[in-house]
């Protein structure tokens, strides 16, 4: 790791101050993903920002919807009763059980790493990221390959789910790294069939494919002869594109049969 | 009978410092001004070194020194050194390139250590080796097993032409081509050994340490064996004199084999504290681990059967390339060749084998001895043609093996691959295994699973090991550089303490507990009062350390005879004490008793008088404290039969162990409680070699490409299952403890008896390992 | 250079760290409690298992500066009056380790994990012990071992 200089924020607009005050800053939410980046060397950010006493974290039940704050953990989320099943099946899932007791919504969400779980659920809820500048549709959030709306010294304050008649995540995760090789979310939600995939490309993205049959018919038959061609689907040493491709349409139809 | 001696499940003495966070492993250790390395290392798989320029790293704050290959040539430092000299076809010897400890004319694998930065911290090293300028010219690489020795490929050593190390042969081939020719059937298995990383969980670390005053040379080193490692760092590689220099493997977290090679970056440690005069620490990150311990296995190999009208064997024939990586490690060749050729017979009686083993030089990373070493690699061809030869014939793989067996009855029995198993009844073993594994419920249950969509299959494996490595004069005939007999010293203490220096080292296996409990057996001292020293060069004899399951067969073999030798002055000690002649003596239970009388003298009383020798019989030493030295007449053959069933989902190709079964023949148990431990821990090696753990190197690159355990997929407690283990124990005939060694079983016979399951349960011939869910995917939809 | 201060089994500690002072780095180098081990550089193998305010993290992926004001939990400091854990005893109890280098992140995991699931059935024990790697006992006893804390913690 290079070294760096450290700073607490105590709210976003501190965090936000000492970001911009940095040379080439960097916010740290759980660090999960980030301090082993820095251990590589692979960044070399002059400061560090660290939001965890920011107070960014919590989870509010708003009736229709559910706002959860970026610093909440995903073990946070996995334990608490204001929050779906399915949501609370993506945060069980990510990383191991240590990893989720410091790793972050926003964190993952700002990272948009293509093999993060967090993306797809915020696709296929039809999630609302709000910033310190603005709030940001998922549909516009996940623009690429570790690529995100976020301008520089924009950060996530929280992410709003909509409440989603039924929805259910499949994983399929790596079997070394644990991240997904690939994870559906499928959703029946407000504004219709929402069906997102992670792991599969270089960003989570919505599947159309998907959503147009089970628009037509919200079971897992009716995705029997959806294809997905391999063209764009990432391969490496645990699966082809090909076997990732069929691995979309297996896990969104174990996504439908668990949302039932 | 002896409370806690031979047979007893005692909880494991070393327990309570690891579980307290008192280890004292190489990485917890520091010295007073102590430096750290950092090694530059090349990012190329294979490139000319044009230069290296080291003098901005050398000016960055904190560092203490930079030394490159010459430094070392300098101070008439040796290279790194293979030990095994095997002689192949043609009566020609394998070739051994020269490997300095800091390559200089050209790097050969991605991870070839070029130079070294010595700083003031750890931070202060890395940062200055990004400052070590070096000019490469990059080279064509070549990676693959089946390929490097083709016409055209990149050359790694002028001394390898074609890249090939080694060419050998095994076994009477006019014999097999003859049994082939009158074949009613024959089999055939084209099938991949995979390569795998060890990943003992502590990684790899060495402190030097040097004393100006007394010219003492100390290192703290991650070693299986630290006299070995000071044997090759003196005679080889010039470091410092035996007698000047001390090596200390203190707790060691796992080894597997990776452990047991000198490397390049314990070398430096050692040479440079002298050099610097400070003491230098250097310990491994996992990545760079992954670049820079050997690896295992990494075979690619077609094995044919010949079989008479019953499915009787008649000749086997195996045709095999065993990937050596870029420079010969400390075993190197012997383990393709004489620990693999010498178990093709397995548990059979195959009249003819013939095995032509191809050893080639790639640009990867030096490939040595892991967990087995030699012995899966045989047994999984072994154990999968056998099965293909079963499909075949049309039998059920349990019938073919038994038509195959070597009876109980024909014990000894010569096999046509030098080796002479002296012990086993592998029939017994198969029946127990297969009556423990309900073999006969297994249709209902594949019945029952197919209507969950799921495919069922079950798999067995019938192996044997020869471990308990070895008879020096026979491994010596056959090419190793070393004795491999072992030591112990057993002493007693004035007040009647038991202090046991063995040549063997613990780095998991509960020698501090098995071994005591062997003391305790034999001369009836309580298990509280005997304390197992292992790991230092300045305590206790020298010793070759521990690898090829031999630290109880040939090791406990040394502790029993000192412990004899204990018995023998103590009957000459006691026999004046109590007045009665030598002969007159019994022992037993920790007493010295005059026969038919009630005449007594504990142990420790005896111990006490030989260190207080008032009253005392002439002409004997006093003290009491003995050295034996044990060379065994053959090596041990432990065998089991082992059955794996699986179900597989057929959309995605995962699979779930749902029952393994291991019915295993270690002869005696010690400690079976340790035992069934190291059954444990060998099944989740062999069954992660079967489905998960593949070290891939890129083809066109050279790239590492499985270089954490991002991607390399280690085995987790949700992979596996709980084990139903049982023992089927025979008696041999060699080892006077009749133990014959445990620690490799479960990561030679677990391989197969997984890939035999995945094949029965898809109904298909082969696929190769590691079984990912998309290997398995594949052969699925193949099948269907 | 910062100081960091933070109580470290029941001890209040502090100490001059750089940014870049790994949680892991500061309980071993600057406290010499070298009960807790790195075995990996990618937050995987779960050697380095501490408890932070209660919860079981991996101090190789936390900053010192981090764990500022925070209760940290290290292996040793589980052991109560010469007593051990009964994690502790249950792992001796059941041969649960060997090489003893992954066991105070595993032990450390386990108590944890039995904290939070008081009565794991052992698909549940073998998931949430995901996040720390064993090479040596092919997790069988280690499984066992939690059970056995499970019921003797009153799960």
């Amino acid at each position: 790791m290079y070294d760096f200089k450290f700073h607490s924020a105590f709210s976003v607009d501190d965090a936000a101050a000492k970001l911009a005050a940095a040379e080439d800053g960097t916010v740290m939410a759980g660090g999960q993903t980030l301090i082993p980046v820095l251990k590589q060397r692979l960044a070399n950010p002059s400061d560090v920002v660290d939001l965890s006493g920011a107070g960014l974290s919590g989870i509010t039940n708003n009736g229709d919807s559910v706002t959860i704050g970026a610093m909440t953990t995903h073990a946070e989320v996995a334990g608490s009763s204001d929050v779906s099943a399915a949501l609370r099946s993506v945060a069980e899932g990510i990383g191991d059980a240590q990893v989720r007791n410091r790793g972050t919504l926003g964190g993952s969400v700002a990272n948009n790493d293509p093999a993060a779980d967090y993306p797809a659920a915020l696709l296929g809820l039809g999630a609302t990221i709000t910033t310190n500048q603005r709030d940001i549709a998922a549909d516009d959030f996940f623009t690429g390959l570790f690529e995100t709306a976020l301008n520089d010294g924009e950060i996530i304050k929280s992410v709003t789910f909509p409440n989603a008649t039924k929805a259910a995540y499949a994983k399929f995760p790596n079997p070394a790294s644990r991240y997904a090789m690939v994870g559906v979310f499928a959703a029946q939600a407000a504004d219709g069939v929402r069906v997102a995939v992670t792991g599969a490309t270089d960003c989570a993205h919505r599947g159309p494919k998907l959503e147009a049959a089970l628009s037509a018919n919200w079971s897992p038959d009716a995705l029997d002869g959806v294809t997905i061609p391999a063209d764009h689907i990432n391969g490496d040493i645990h699966g082809s594109p090909e076997y990732r491709a069929h691995l979309v349409v297996v896990m969104a139809k174990r996504a439908v049969a668990a949302a039932g | 009978m002896v409370e806690n001696g031979i047979g007893a499940s005692l909880k494991r003495k070393e327990d309570n410092r690891f579980l307290t966070g008192k280890g004292n492993y190489t990485d917890d250790i520091n010295r007073p001004g102590q430096t750290y390395a950092y090694i530059v290392r090349s990012p190329h798989a294979h490139a000319t070194i044009n230069s290296v320029d080291i003098s901005a790293a050398k000016s960055a704050p904190g560092v203490v020194a930079v030394f490159v290959g010459q430094d070392l040539l300098d101070d008439a430092v040796g290279g790194l050194v293979c030990g095994a000299s095997v002689t192949g076809k043609g009566g020609e010897v394998n070739k051994v390139p020269p490997r300095n400890v800091l390559t200089m004319d050209k790097a050969r694998f991605v991870g070839d250590p070029i130079a070294v930065v010595i700083a003031e911290t750890l931070a202060q090293a890395k940062d200055g080796a990004e400052l070590v300028a070096i000019d490469y010219t990059e080279l064509p690489s070549t990676v693959s097993t089946a390929n490097s020795d083709a016409d055209g490929a990149p050359q790694l050593h002028e001394e390898c032409p074609n890249n090939v190390a080694l060419d050998w042969e095994l076994g009477d081939k006019a014999a097999v081509d003859a049994a082939f020719a009158s074949a009613a059937k024959t089999a055939e298995v084209e099938l991949v050994n995979n390569r795998m990383v060890t990943n003992a969980m502590e990684p790899r670390a060495a402190v030097g340490e040097y004393n100006s005053g007394t010219d003492d040379l100390t290192l703290y080193v991650t070693s299986q064996n630290p006299h070995v490692h000071r044997l090759v760092m003196s005679a080889f590689m010039n470091i410092a004199p035996e007698h000047k220099f001390r090596v200390v493997a203190p707790d060691v977290g796992g080894g597997f084999g990776s452990k047991i090679f000198t490397y390049n970056e314990e070398a430096i440690c050692a040479w440079a504290a002298k050099r610097i005069n400070r003491p230098v620490k250097w310990t491994s990150d996992r990545s760079e681990g992954f670049m820079s311990d050997a690896h295992g296995r990494d075979h690619v190999t077609k094995a044919e059967m010949a079989m008479d009208a019953d499915g009787k064997f008649t000749g086997m024939r195996v045709t095999s390339k065993g990937n050596m990586g870029a420079y010969l490690q400390l075993f190197s060749v012997s383990i393709p060749t004489l620990f693999h050729g010498f178990l093709l017979a397995g548990q059979y009686t195959t009249p003819a084998i013939y095995l032509e083993m191809r050893c080639v030089m790639t640009n990867t990373a030096p490939v040595d001895a892991a967990r087995g070493a030699g012995r899966p690699e045989a047994t999984y061809l072994l154990e999968r043609l056998v099965d293909v030869a079963a499909g075949e014939m049309g039998l059920d793989p349990a019938e073919i093996r038994r038509r195959n067996f070597i009876k109980a009855d024909q014990m000894p029995y010569q096999t046509p691959v030098v080796q002479c198993y002296d012990s086993g009844d592998y029939h017994a073993s198969l029946d127990m295994a297969l009556k423990n594994a309900d073999y006969d419920g297994f249709g209902a249950r594949q019945a029952e699973a197919k209507g969950r969509g799921k495919l069922r299959g079950i798999g067995l494996s019938s192996y044997i090991e020869a471990c308990g490595v070895a008879p020096s004069a026979a491994v010596g005939s056959l090419g190793v550089g070393v004795g491999l007999w072992e030591s112990a010293q057993v002493r007693f203490n004035p007040t009647g303490g038991v202090t046991v220096f063995t040549g063997t080292h613990s780095h998991g296996q509960g020698h501090e507990t098995a071994f005591a409990q062997l003391v305790t057996e034999r001369l009836g001292v309580p298990v509280e009062n005997v304390e197992v020293v292992h790991g230092d060069t300045d305590k206790g004899q020298f010793g070759m350390g521990t690898y090829g399951s031999r630290s109880l067969p040939v090791g406990g073999v040394a502790i029993a005879n000192a412990c004899d030798k204990i018995i023998a002055k103590g009957k000459k000690i006691a026999a004046h004490c109590l007045e009665a002649a030598e002969d007159d003596i019994e022992f037993g239970e920790g007493n010295f008793t005059v026969a038919g009388t009630d005449k007594v003298m504990n142990i420790a009383e005896v111990a006490f008088t030989a260190y207080v020798p008032h009253n005392y019989p002439e002409g004997v030493e006093p003290g009491l404290d003995e050295i034996a030295f044990f060379d065994p007449l053959n090596f041990s053959f432990p065998a089991g039969a082992h059955v794996c069933e699986v179900e597989v989902d057929p959309d995605t190709g995962t699979l779930e162990i749902v029952k393994y079964t291991a019915v295993d023949d270690f002869g005696t148990l010690v400690n079976p409680m340790i035992v069934a431990g190291q059954v444990h821990g060998g099944l989740a090696h062999g069954i992660g070699q079967a489905l998960l753990e593949n070290c891939v190197y890129d083809e066109d690159t050279g790239q590492l490409v499985s270089g954490s355990f991002q991607d390399y997929c280690m085995p987790r407690a949700d992979n596996l299952p709980s084990f139903d283990v049982d023992y089927c124990p025979t008696v041999p005939i060699h080892n006077p403890l009749g133990v014959k060694g445990c620690g490799e079983a479960g990561a030679i016979a677990a391989p197969p008896a997984v890939i035999n399951a995945i094949v029965n349960a898809l109904g298909i011939k082969h696929l190769d390992m590691p079984a990912t869910p998309e290997v398995v995917w594949r052969a699925a939809q193949a099948a269907s | 250079m910062a100081t960091v201060s933070m109580t470290v089994n029941g001890q209040a500690v502090s100490g001059e760290v750089e940014g870049r002072t790994l949680l892991v780095q500061f309980l071993r180098e600057n406290l010499n409690l070298t009960g807790t081990h790195v075995g990996c550089d990618t937050s995987q193998c779960g050697a380095c298992v501490v408890h932070v305010n209660g919860d079981s993290m991996k101090s190789c992926t936390m900053l010192a500066l981090q764990a500022d004001g925070a209760e940290v939990t290290t292996i040793e400091g589980l052991a109560q009056g010469g007593e051990m854990h009964p994690m502790q005893q249950a792992f001796q109890d059941n041969h649960g380790l060997q090489c003893g280098f992954c066991t105070p992140g595993m032990v450390m995991s386990a108590i944890d994990l039995v904290a939070k699931n008081p009565n794991p059935d052992e698909a549940t024990i073998r998931e949430q012990l995901e996040g720390n790697i064993c090479r040596c006992t092919g997790y069988h006893n280690i499984v066992k071992a939690v059970q056995q804390a499970a019921k003797a913690t009153g799960g």
